[in-house]
């Protein structure tokens, strides 16, 4: 049986989502941007939601996300993204509204807004990729940065005397009493991806069920910030990135 | 036994070659090739037609979404 047999006998069994659009993204080779924002179009498609969607996008290498999702975008100030969320959602209360937010927006430049936000308990989702450092502006040191990094500004390496240490932002919000699903996840494997998704899901549908705040973190890769290749950034955050950042739900108040 | 039949169709204009599928194919069946695209980038293929078993591992975790997935169920 030839190729062309096989497409036109057979079922599609995967295709990108319709609504990531054909633009081509900006991202660097390999980036864990991409699958993430392929993870969004799709649980939004499966949810039915696409006229309903609103996404607030960040400062930060995703700040483009507007242009390769077809749903409602608006773009906030550096860390403000929670904020603007706030106000949408309560505004029109039948919309779902989420953020999508790196580490250099969420838990440095909007550190205030993100936990006030959750603390709130606003019917929104936050969607944190962590890749521990400023991937955007040239991998300069993050909050998230890992203890000994080597970054564009700690070239020999994060200090706990000089610089302090790692922030664990989904710890704290899993602590606060408006949060209703907190979850880490990754997406290095197919498995991993596939965990992610059910975690954006149920995020989503929490929010929209109005059960409280939502936050997914997908600890991710940057390889051209950590100077690497692909594969060998996935090895290396499998290898050093989850002891610091353990995956898994950290609180989900419909499993009480 | 049913045996399942697979095949994938590259956007090769849109792949960047982050090299992401290959290492993620359960029947080591990707390659980057020799030849690039119009971006600069040794885009990726499926090198063994027969093998292809239809998972989806390499569109699953392709970043840009450039692999659409086919698959047939063969009677035998």
């Amino acid at each position: 049986m030839t190729k062309e047999e096989i497409i036109s006998q057979g079922t599609l069994a995967y295709k990108k989502p319709t609504l990531l659009n054909d633009t081509q993204m900006h991202y660097c080779p390999g980036c864990s941007h991409g699958v993430v924002h392929k993870l969004v179009a799709e649980v939004i498609e499966e949810m039915g939601m696409e006229d309903k969607a609103l996404g607030i996008s960040p400062v930060g290498c995703a700040v483009f996300i507007y242009k390769y999702i077809d749903i409602d975008w608006e773009e906030a100030a550096h860390g403000r993204a929670p904020a603007l969320a706030t106000a949408m959602k309560r505004l029109w209360n039948d919309r779902l509204v989420f953020t999508y937010q790196g580490d250099g927006d969420l838990a440095c430049i909007g550190t205030g807004e993100t936990i006030h936000a959750l603390n709130r308990g606003e019917n929104i989702t936050i969607i944190f990729i962590n890749n521990a450092i400023y991937g955007m502006t040239g991998g300069q040191m993050a909050p998230t940065t890992l203890m000994g990094m080597k970054t564009s500004t700690s070239p020999f390496g994060r200090d706990a005397k000089l610089h302090g240490y790692p922030l664990h932002i989904t710890e704290i919000a899993a602590t606060l009493e408006g949060t209703a699903y907190v979850s880490r996840q990754s997406v290095e494997s197919v498995a991993a991806i596939r965990k992610a998704k059910k975690a954006i899901r149920k995020a989503f549908d929490y929010s929209m069920a109005g059960k409280g705040s939502n936050l997914v973190e997908i600890v991710s890769t940057c390889n051209s910030g950590w100077k690497m290749s692909p594969e060998k950034a996935n090895e290396w955050m499998k290898e050093n990135m989850f002891d610091y950042y353990p995956k898994g739900d950290l609180k989900d108040i419909g499993a009480e | 036994m049913a045996k399942i039949r697979g095949t994938i169709v590259v956007n090769t204009e849109r792949c960047k070659g982050c090299n992401l599928c290959v290492v993620a194919c359960p029947v080591h069946i990707i390659t980057l090739q020799k030849e690039v695209n119009r971006k600069g980038y040794n885009y990726a293929q499926l090198i063994n037609e027969e093998a292809c078993i239809g998972c989806a591992s390499c569109a699953t975790v392709c970043p840009d979404g450039c692999i659409e997935v086919y698959k047939i169920k063969m009677d035998k």
